[in-house]
């Protein structure tokens, strides 16, 4: 919200710098997010009146001029507008001084121009920063000419109205009494212990007249109220400039001085309203209804929108007029020879107009206003307000034709019963956990407008009508601390309460486990995004019926890249390979511990389930069974036995992928990326990835429990057995272990090939732990389950002893 | 017997010359081993007279002990030597690089979790994740947080189904807790919150962390005194200050922030030169809330606060980017090992 200084001023009298406002203003839960001083890049600019203006010697586009600069002394200024002349008084920027230029500021410095100095140089209104806003005449092509009898030689800031401050201050959004000059001058007056001026002074004069208005409000619901007044004898023209000045400050341009008093009263008192040119407004009737399905209007920004019943129409007797809270429509604009107004001023439900808003891509002041919400005392101050400004600039007459739709309101200004509130002082002090004095209390509560009734250990208070966030007495203590100073919070530290135990629940500590496992096998864990492209599920080449097709859609979502919730983690994985590879970084390895979702139906009528993946990636250095590696190790680090079997998947290499099983339960895979997938991708780096149910491994851990050492040692045997190349280790390794109770451990340790062993066979060298529970292996027992061993390779994967 | 000082001699000649351990025992053998002179010395006694015998045996037996000593002498100088040579030759480059196994590191918003975690586990706190993907009233009406409340627009929202959202606060699991237990509660939820929100200083997916209290006569100060902990713990030693602000499920609501640590409250960029720097925001638990989960607010009261862990970790190492989090790339992860 943009408040300027001097605005502020009219309602708040104070001598603090606007700086000292805006650490007060933080203190009570307004922070300035920017403080502008208007005037920042004009400086030494000052008033000089041209005494001889003189042809340039050597330039005929030149003119020199003699400027009388009151204090300053008489300057030498040679200028190329052509707008100057003896006589005039204009801003004369002298050595040293800067201007405004596009995007920041210039400085000016006494030089020659063709051989003649220049002391200096005029100003445009450009340069000042200004428009005809500010200063009538500041958008002429040439020298900014300053009024007859301005004083000579002194600072032009406060002449052209730019020896101001704005503060712009985020309203938090309970707050939307607050979005408004009076707004904010009230919190100003409360925490400064300043007196408020009242926004209307004077009453406005309203004459009779025959014209009946009537406001029928089809759906109260979305309009809780509608005032409207008639005001004859309308004379539209040009406001005057201390009014178009303000309008400019906050950054809105002068229309008329009818459509400048109704956008005035929006930036003061927080309230939308709008003119129609009551000439057109057929049946002098207006009708707030919804829209017909596929019913238009034409706004006054001349864009024509279609309908639905979820927009709110403004009609007259016959056919719409505006878009309820969001703009007029062309219609019944107010226009040069518009010569009687119908004003309204009314509240709109702020969900129905910023609905409205969004669907039909069409904002405004107004819209964005009743989206923060308005209270019904709204209208009837502005509209008050209002009349009394018609009046003031003679630009109309109010009349005592307001009409007024709707139903719990009563007609009257002001009727409004105040929201009462009773609470006690132990109450307060109880929340906030000091004693606040009663006096104190009191004092803060009538300077925030607040009436108050003490009754002893309680009081009761009476909610100003434009604070509709009250709603019990813990906000009567916030309004009560923000005031009084929450430096007089004392730390403490939870003196009556219950001790209680903290920390991580076992399966909290278990992801920690998973993470450390992986860390410990030289993985970085990754984070990435919760959703992705669906195109994401294609480059994975799922079929059309795969289950992670199924994936759950944002709604709404930034962009296709971020639309659906992920299903699977590698597309995150293959990403993240990808981008490093792309920076440069030759080799990595990476994992991600994250929920997909898995939607039981789609849409959604119930929670999806969260469930858990660990994903691995890895590339550059390393290969299949590095990464079946890190698989491994976690399947340790949880006391999961994995088991391991060829398998496919579209997305990975063909020859190079494992199906993961614990027991009997497949629960991941681990596989080369599909180089045809790497090549479309551009990735110039075999890439390896896993991704495992982390849910199912968790499942089975247990916790640790100390086995007793083994009575009696292990003896361990190497075995060396030729067989044919398609037969896999894990074959082998089955095998082994099956052949007797006491092997318990088969370990691969070497693979050999060779012309000799013939074609297509291989060697494969084990090294086998043999181990009894209750007796001492002698040579010849291990002997016989070496024995065991052998023919169990023989039989049953025709494997020779080599 | 003139034997015995040219035998002394031979050995003290072969024992000079023998420049290993094993080369000196090969010389002992050939004086006192099984074949050795002195054995031979043993064995011609039987063609000594007996009366000489005693005699000779004394001198035999004299000699041995002579030759064991010195062997046993030149033993110790070749061990020595060989000991010296042998670490010489196995002197390394101490300064070449060492070996290790080349360990990964944790994401650094996991680091900072498990930080936040355990100053709170500490004062009580046990850790509550709720879903992400949640329902409006859990999201937004339990949280005093209506259909038509400006607060919603606060937040933009990722939308499923009717009904059905991307949690955009991590708060949502003060309800689903609060449903569950029943005051004294000391909670902690962290994890993952989304908001359409993408530019340089906002990811649509970002780490929350909520801490909440409800018991019996739990006020304003305890909130202080609970938050300056928490910042003198993670940014060593700096005070908080409260300012007012709105969140709809505490009332009143505040911003906290700590004094500046790197300019220690003097003012500089990272602070913007105000010399604080906002890190949560916090409030008493709003009475509706409470009504909502089913515990009577004229029994208990209790605080609540949250605190985006991005921003924590950003504070705490100086990183620049939220993008940095999302991204994974190698060289910003492998920062975070020690």
């Amino acid at each position: 919200m943009k408040i300027p200084f001097s605005w502020l001023k009219e309602y708040v009298d104070t001598d603090l710098t606007p700086k000292e406002i805006e650490e007060k203003l933080f203190s009570c839960g307004f922070e300035v997010e920017e403080l502008v001083y208007l005037g920042k890049d004009v400086e030494n600019v000052v008033t000089g009146k041209i005494v001889r203006c003189e042809k340039h010697p050597d330039a005929d586009r030149l003119t020199v001029c003699t400027v009388d600069c009151g204090g300053y002394g008489t300057k030498q200024i040679v200028t190329a507008a052509t707008n100057v002349f003896e006589g005039a008084t204009v801003p004369c920027a002298l050595d040293g001084a800067t201007v405004k230029e596009e995007g920041g500021s210039r400085k000016i410095k006494t030089g020659k121009l063709r051989g003649v100095t220049s002391e200096g140089m005029f100003c445009s209104g450009e340069e000042l920063g200004i428009t005809d806003d500010f200063y009538d005449g500041a958008e002429v092509n040439g020298i900014l000419i300053l009024d007859m009898g301005t004083p000579l030689g002194v600072d032009i800031r406060p002449i052209v109205g730019i020896d101001d401050y704005i503060f712009d201050i985020a309203v938090t959004a309970n707050r939307p009494d607050c979005m408004s000059v009076y707004g904010i001058a009230r919190e100003v007056a409360a925490v400064l212990k300043r007196p408020l001026k009242h926004l209307v002074e004077t009453w406005f004069h309203p004459v009779p007249t025959d014209v009946k208005f009537s406001v029928e409000v089809k759906d109260p619901k979305l309009c809780p109220l509608y005032v409207g007044t008639y005001v004859k004898d309308v004379k539209i023209g040009v406001s005057p400039r201390w009014m178009r000045r303000r309008l400019a400050l906050m950054g809105l341009r002068s229309v008329n001085n009818i459509v400048d008093v109704t956008n005035y009263v929006l930036l003061e008192v927080g309230q939308p309203m709008h003119a129609f040119d009551r000439k057109f407004l057929r049946g002098d009737k207006i009708v707030v209804r919804r829209a017909e399905e596929g019913e238009k209007i034409v706004t006054l920004d001349e864009k024509e929108f279609t309908l639905t019943p979820d927009n709110l129409l403004i009609c007259d007797g016959e056919r719409p007029v505006a878009l309820a809270g969001i703009m007029g429509g062309l219609n019944s604009e107010i226009k040069e020879e518009t010569s009687e107004v119908f004003l309204e001023a009314a509240v709109f439900a702020r969900d129905s107009v910023r609905k409205t808003s969004r669907a039909l891509g069409q904002r405004s002041d107004s819209s964005a206003r009743f989206e923060k919400g308005v209270y019904e005392i709204f209208p009837w101050m502005a509209m008050t307000r209002a009349l009394i400004l018609i009046e003031e600039l003679g630009c109309g007459t109010p009349t005592k034709c307001t009409a007024v739709g709707n139903l719990n309101s009563p007609s009257e200004y002001g009727g409004i019963a105040p929201k009462m509130i009773e609470t006690t002082y132990d109450q307060i002090d109880g929340l906030l956990g000091i004693h606040v004095p009663k006096e104190e209390i009191y004092d803060i509560l009538k300077r925030l407008n607040f009436g108050v009734t003490d009754m002893g250990a309680s009081f009761s208070v009476s909610v100003p009508l434009e604070r509709g966030d009250i709603d019990g007495w813990p906000d009567i203590a916030e309004e009560v601390i923000r005031m009084y100073g929450y430096d007089h919070i004392v730390p403490t530290f939870l003196e009556r309460a219950t001790v209680t135990r903290g920390g991580l629940t076992e399966a909290q500590k278990l992801e920690l486990h998973l993470k450390e496992t992986l860390v410990g096998e030289g993985y970085f864990e990754a984070c990435g995004y919760s959703f992705y492209s669906p195109k994401d599920l294609d480059l994975l080449r799922l079929p059309e019926d795969d289950e992670a097709r199924k994936a759950i859609v944002i709604k709404n979502p930034i962009g296709e890249d971020l639309s659906v919730m992920r299903t699977v983690l590698a597309p995150t994985m293959i990403a993240n390979v990808v981008r490093n590879v792309r920076r440069g970084n030759e080799s990595g390895k990476l994992f991600e511990l994250a929920s997909t979702y898995h939607a039981q139906s789609l849409p959604l009528t119930e929670l999806p389930e969260e469930h858990k993946f660990v994903s691995i990636g890895l590339w550059g250095e390393g290969d299949f069974f590095t990464l079946k590696g890190a698989v491994e190790a976690v399947g340790e680090a949880f006391g999961a036995k994995f088991s391991y079997a060829r398998g496919t998947l579209p997305f990975l290499h063909p020859g190079a992928t494992a199906e993961v099983f614990l027991g009997e339960k497949k629960i991941g895979w681990i596989g080369e990326l599909h180089p045809s997938i790497s090549e479309s991708l551009a990735l110039e780096r075999k890439a390896f990835l896993a991704e495992l149910d982390y849910e199912a491994i968790a499942a089975v851990y247990r916790p640790l429990a100390y086995r007793p050492l083994p009575k009696f040692p292990e003896v361990s045997r190497d075995i060396a057995v030729v067989v044919d190349e398609g037969i896999t280790c894990a074959q082998v390794e089955t095998c082994i272990l099956h052949a007797c109770k006491a092997a318990v451990k088969a370990e691969l340790f070497d693979v050999y090939r060779d012309d000799r062993l013939g074609a297509g066979k291989k060697s494969m060298a084990f090294r086998v732990t043999f181990r009894s529970e209750d007796r001492a292996l002698t040579p010849e027992t291990v002997d016989g389950y070496f024995k065991k061993a052998v023919n169990n390779l023989k039989h049953n994967l025709g494997g020779e002893l080599r | 017997m003139d034997d015995t000082e040219k035998i002394i001699s031979e050995a003290e000649t072969e024992a000079q010359e023998a420049k290993s351990s094993r080369a000196l025992y090969e010389a002992k053998m050939k004086f006192l081993g099984r074949a050795g002179k002195v054995t031979a010395l043993l064995r011609g006694m039987k063609d000594i007279a007996a009366e000489h015998r005693p005699a000779f045996g004394k001198k035999v037996n004299e000699l041995r002990e002579r030759l064991e000593e010195l062997f046993a002498s030149h033993e110790e100088k070749v061990k020595a030597r060989e000991l010296a040579e042998k670490l010489q030759s196995e002197q390394i480059d101490v300064t070449m690089p060492g070996r290790k196994e080349e360990k990964g590191a944790l994401h650094p918003i996991t680091r900072t979790r498990q930080e936040l975690i355990e100053i709170f586990a500490g004062m009580g706190f046990e850790v509550f994740e709720g879903p992400e993907i949640e329902s409006e009233y859990y999201n937004f009406t339990a949280l005093n947080t209506p259909a038509d409340h400006p607060a919603r627009d606060m937040q933009d929202t990722f939308y499923l189904s009717d009904g059905f959202l991307l949690r955009t606060q991590t708060s949502a699991g003060q309800i689903r807790l609060m449903e569950k237990k029943k005051p004294p509660i000391k909670m902690l939820s962290p994890g993952r919150v989304f908001r359409s929100d993408d530019d340089a200083t906002h990811s649509p997916m970002f780490h929350q962390m909520e801490g909440l209290v409800v018991d019996r006569g739990v006020t304003l100060c305890d909130l202080k005194g609970m938050l300056d902990e928490f910042a003198q713990v993670m940014f060593s030693g700096e005070k908080t200050r409260l300012r007012p602000s709105y969140f709809p499920f505490t009332e009143p609501s505040v911003e906290v922030d700590v004094s500046c640590f790197a300019c220690g409250g003097k003012g500089c960029s990272l602070c913007k030169g105000t010399g604080w720097i906002e890190v949560l925001g916090a409030g008493m638990v709003n009475r509706h809330v409470l009504e909502n989960c089913g515990v009577d607010p004229d029994l208990y009261s209790g605080f609540a606060f949250g605190m985006g862990i991005e921003r924590i970790a950003m504070l705490k190492y100086g990183i620049d980017h939220i993008r940095l989090f999302t991204e994974n790339d190698v060289r910003f992860l492998e920062q975070f090992k020690n």
